[in-house]
Formats: C-alpha cells, sequence, structure tokens
C-alpha cells in the first residue's frame, strides 16, 4: 500500500514559514487566506496488507523519526 | 583531561572544538559515528556543530540513530559529561537527551555573527568560572536555534536551574535574535551533566578573533 505523512507544527507553535508565506500570498493580492501552516508530506509504498498492522508501523515511524512530537503533529493516510 | 569530539557525515566543527581544546591542555580525539563506543578514558564528549546528514528531514534527526548515538546516551545516563555545540545541541534534544526542540529562526534567515549572552545559571561545572549576570561575547551560526519548550517544561527548567545562558545585548537587556523562548541560548539536563548551546565557544578563543570569552566556558570542564 501507498502511505502517506503530513508533518506539521502543533497549533500552538509559531510557523513563521507559514507567515511568511501568508504575507507573501497578501502581497499577490489574495486578500481572503488566513492560518497558513507549512508542513512537509513524506510518501512511501509499504509492503504490508494488514491496514492494522500498517497503522501501528507508521505510527511507530512517525514517533521515532519522521516527527518530533515536542513541535510537530503528524497524520497518517494509507491508501490501497 | 580527556575530550572525545564526535564526528557525523556533514560535521565542521570537530576541528576547531579540537584546536580549542587542545588550547586548553586537554587530549583530544575525534571519534567517528561509526563507534559503538566511547573511549573509556572520555572525561568529556562533545558533540560537535556543523550539518550533520545534511540536517535532511530536522537537524539532528538523522544523526541520533548513528552507532555511536546509543554508546551516546549510556554515557549520558551513568553521569558521563556531554556537551552539545550548535547542531550537537539540535542532537541532543532530538535524542531526548536535552528537554526541548530547535525550530527555524523567527526571521527564516541563517544568521551568522557574535552576540552577546548571559549568564543564567553558573551551578554547573559548564559556566562555575562565570558569574550569574556575566555578559559574553560569543558567535553564533545557525539556521534552526529557536528554541522551544511548552509551558510546563519552561516551568521545570526555571524550576531545576537548567537555563544556562539567554541572548542579550552588549548591556544585558534581552536581545532576541532567533525567536527563542525566554531568549534562552543553552540548557542542561536536570543532573547537570549534559549541556547544550546554539552559540559556538570554540570559536571564541582569541581576542585576534573577536573574543576569547569562550576559554571561560570551556575552561570550566577541564578541572575535573
Amino acid at each position: 500500500m501507498k502511505v502517506i505523512v503530513n508533518v506539521s507544527l502543533k497549533a500552538g507553535v509559531l510557523d513563521s514559514q507559514g507567515k511568511a508565506v501568508h504575507h507573501a500570498l497578501e502581497s499577490l493580492h489574495f486578500n481572503n487566506v488566513s492560518n497558513v501552516r507549512v508542513g512537509k508530506q513524506i510518501i512511501f509504498n509499504l509492503d504490508e496488507s494488514d491496514e492494522k498492522k500498517a497503522m501501528a508501523d507508521v505510527t511507530k515511524m512517525c514517533e521515532d523519526l519522521l516527527a518530533n512530537t515536542v513541535i510537530e503533529d503528524y497524520a497518517i493516510e494509507l491508501i490501497k | 583531561m580527556k575530550v572525545t569530539i564526535l564526528q557525523f557525515p556533514g560535521t565542521n566543527c570537530e576541528y576547531d572544538t579540537q584546536h580549542a581544546f587542545k588550547s586548553l591542555g586537554a587530549n583530544t580525539e575525534i571519534l567517528w559515528h561509526k563507534s559503538e563506543v566511547v573511549p573509556k578514558d572520555t572525561d568529556l564528549l562533545v558533540v560537535a556543530g556543523g550539518f550533520s546528514y545534511g540536517d535532511y528531514l530536522r537537524s539532528g534527526a538523522i544523526a541520533k540513530f548513528s552507532p555511536v548515538m546509543q554508546a551516546v546516551t549510556k554515557y549520558a545516563k551513568s553521569g558521563g559529561k556531554v556537551l552539545g555545540i550548535c547542531n550537537g545541541f539540535q542532537v541532543l534534544t532530538e535524542a531526548g537527551l536535552l528537554p526541548g526542540a530547535l525550530k527555524r529562526n523567527e526571521s527564516l534567515h541563517f544568521l551568522s555573527k557574535h552576540h552577546h549572552l548571559k549568564v543564567v545559571n553558573n551551578d554547573n561545572i559548564f559556566l562555575e568560572k562565570l558569574h550569574n549576570g556575566d555578559i559574553v561575547n560569543i558567535p553564533i551560526a545557525h539556521h534552526d536555534g529557536n528554541y522551544y519548550i511548552d509551558e510546563d517544561g519552561l516551568k521545570e527548567l526555571y524550576e531545576n536551574n537548567q537555563i544556562l545562558l539567554k541572548y542579550c545585548d552588549e548591556e544585558g537587556n534581552d536581545k532576541n535574535p532567533n525567536g527563542s523562548v525566554d531568549s534562552i541560548a543553552g540548557v542542561c539536563n536536570k543532573e547537570k551533566n549534559v549541556f547544550g548551546l546554539m552559540p559556538h565557544p570554540e570559536r571564541a578563543m582569541e581576542k585576534l578573533l573577536g573574543s576569547n570569552d569562550g576559554i571561560k566556558m570551556l575552561q570550566g570542564f577541564l578541572q575535573a
């Protein structure tokens, strides 16, 4: 299956890149934008057919490496 | 006195650090990250600055899985003294040996300049040659030096005197170059044997190069 992990700064943690992007969008006259967050996406294939097992594996990957849970949240998407 | 200096692919301050400690009379050894042990005679282990693994994913995130890091963790947990400078500080927070995390600078710019720092707690081996309130002039050079810790963690840092240094101006007034929580430039663990800071004391060893305030900091380690 295909795995997509989205990592972004936690809600309470100031996202300077998001702020800079927001300002840039405003300077392009997109004045209807708010709450911009910049994150990263990690995509890979996982050789695992059991969804439960896959979720457990990817969660462990996120906790150990893909996200720094002191400052970041992660969201996992599994695509069969 | 033996100082062991860690070297990952992408580390670039190991020779400056070696030069600094040698000039203070220490024996030094540079240790490649594939080593699975910390040399037995090590009195101080330094995780030097640079860009381990190209800062891929996050600064310090990949380095924490290097073979040597298990030995470093064991060494630290058994009371061994560890100092992380710049990328070394990032590695130690990623490895969970120091609290908090380092984010991208608030300005999003890479900062490379001299900066003043105020000594906040000198009741530890690293800063005991200095006094609380002393102001030192030490270079900073980082992109991800914006120290973050949540409110409970910050309270704990204050309660246990774990904040080592804060950024300030020449007079000691608050001046924050990178957005760090409470202008924190360096912290230690509760047990006060693991130290981390973003500024580079090893680059402040000679007046000719702008400052020798790093001498008093690094000397603290050499008397034990």
